[in-house]
Order: structure tokens, then C-alpha cells, then sequence
């Protein structure tokens, strides 16, 4: 077994536990920070796949990917920002 | 060079592992961003300075510089963001119990 699948396990473990982290938030910024760390841990995961697999164009969906959840957790913080949505 | 490259793995790993059992323990909005923050751009950049070790001076290693920088500046701008529209939203933070 190789190291960066153990790694790319490990990860998907840790990216299923903040899923459970955004279902079961009591808020919703709870689950907002629960979807931040999901997308960093899936990116991460993509580009391990890509070093391991040898494939070049896997760390360009990588950093699309990045961006993409980067920019829907800013929509979505600045969405939810002042107001009582929380009770 | 390549044991170099296996610190910086299980460093990195570490963070992360610690950052998710943070986020899975802490009882508020505030000190769950603590964790969240540090497996971001820790465990983030510790994982991905390995892999440039680890490929070497190749096409690999500069785009993976591209995403560490990108995941550098963007994830503390996504937690400040976070924090503060928790904070603007009413929430109290969390206080012990003193019984």
C-alpha cells in the first residue's frame, strides 16, 4: 500500500467528519465552517491524486475547485451576515 | 530528500487530523474557528510543501506553489469573514459553567 493512498483515506475520513459537522451544526456558521475545511481537505485530496497518478491536469481542477469554494464561502458569509437566522 | 518529505506528510496529516477532532469537540461557533483555521492553512500548506519536495523541480511542483499561495491568502480571509458575521448575526459566545 502506498503512502498517498493511506494519506487520500485518511482524508476522505476527516472530510466525511465535517459533513457530519454541517449536518449536525447547531448554526449556520457552524456548517459554513464545516463546508470551509471539506473543500480544503477534498482539495487536497485531489492534488495528492495528481502527484501519485501522474496526471497534469488533475492540479488545475485543484485549483478551480479552490476557488470555486472560496468564493461560495465569502457569498455565503456575507449572505448570513447580520441576520437572526440563527434561533 | 525524501525523509524530508515524509515529516512535512505526517506533520501536516497531524494538523489536520487535530483541526477535524477540534471541530467534532469544541462547543461553540468561536472556538470551533480556532481548529478550523489551523488545519486550513497548516496542515494545508505543511501537506503541500511536502509534495513539492517530494516531485521536485518540475511542472508539478509550480502549480502546487500556485494553490499553496492561492489556500495562504484566501483561508484566513474565508475564517475572518466567518467570525464576523457570526458576531454580527447575534451569537453569544460560549462561557463555562461555574457550578
Amino acid at each position: 500500500m502506498n503512502w498517498f493512498l493511506i494519506m487520500a483515506y485518511i482524508l476522505s475520513v476527516t472530510s466525511f467528519l465535517c459533513l457530519v459537522r454541517i449536518v449536525s451544526g447547531p448554526t449556520h456558521f457552524d456548517r459554513l465552517i464545516g463546508l470551509n475545511l471539506m473543500v480544503t481537505n477534498i482539495t487536497v485530496i485531489i492534488v495528492i491524486m495528481a502527484v501519485h497518478y501522474n496526471y497534469l491536469v488533475y492540479l488545475d481542477v485543484a485549483l478551480v475547485y479552490a476557488i470555486l469554494g472560496y468564493v461560495s464561502v465569502i457569498a455565503i458569509a456575507k449572505y448570513l451576515t447580520g441576520r437572526e437566522l440563527h434561533r | 530528500m525524501i525523509i524530508v518529505a515524509d515529516v512535512f506528510f505526517a506533520l501536516g496529516m497531524l494538523f489536520i487530523s487535530f483541526g477535524v477532532i477540534g471541530i467534532m469537540r469544541f462547543p461553540d461557533v468561536y472556538t470551533r474557528l480556532h481548529p478550523a483555521g489551523k488545519a486550513g492553512t497548516g496542515g494545508v500548506l505543511s501537506i503541500f510543501i511536502g509534495l513539492m519536495i517530494y516531485s521536485g523541480l518540475s511542472h508539478f511542483s509550480w502549480r502546487i506553489f500556485l494553490i499553496a499561495v492561492f489556500i495562504l491568502i484566501t483561508s484566513p480571509v474565508a475564517s475572518h469573514a466567518i467570525a464576523r458575521g457570526a458576531l454580527e448575526s447575534g451569537i453569544k459566545p460560549w462561557e463555562a459553567k461555574n457550578d
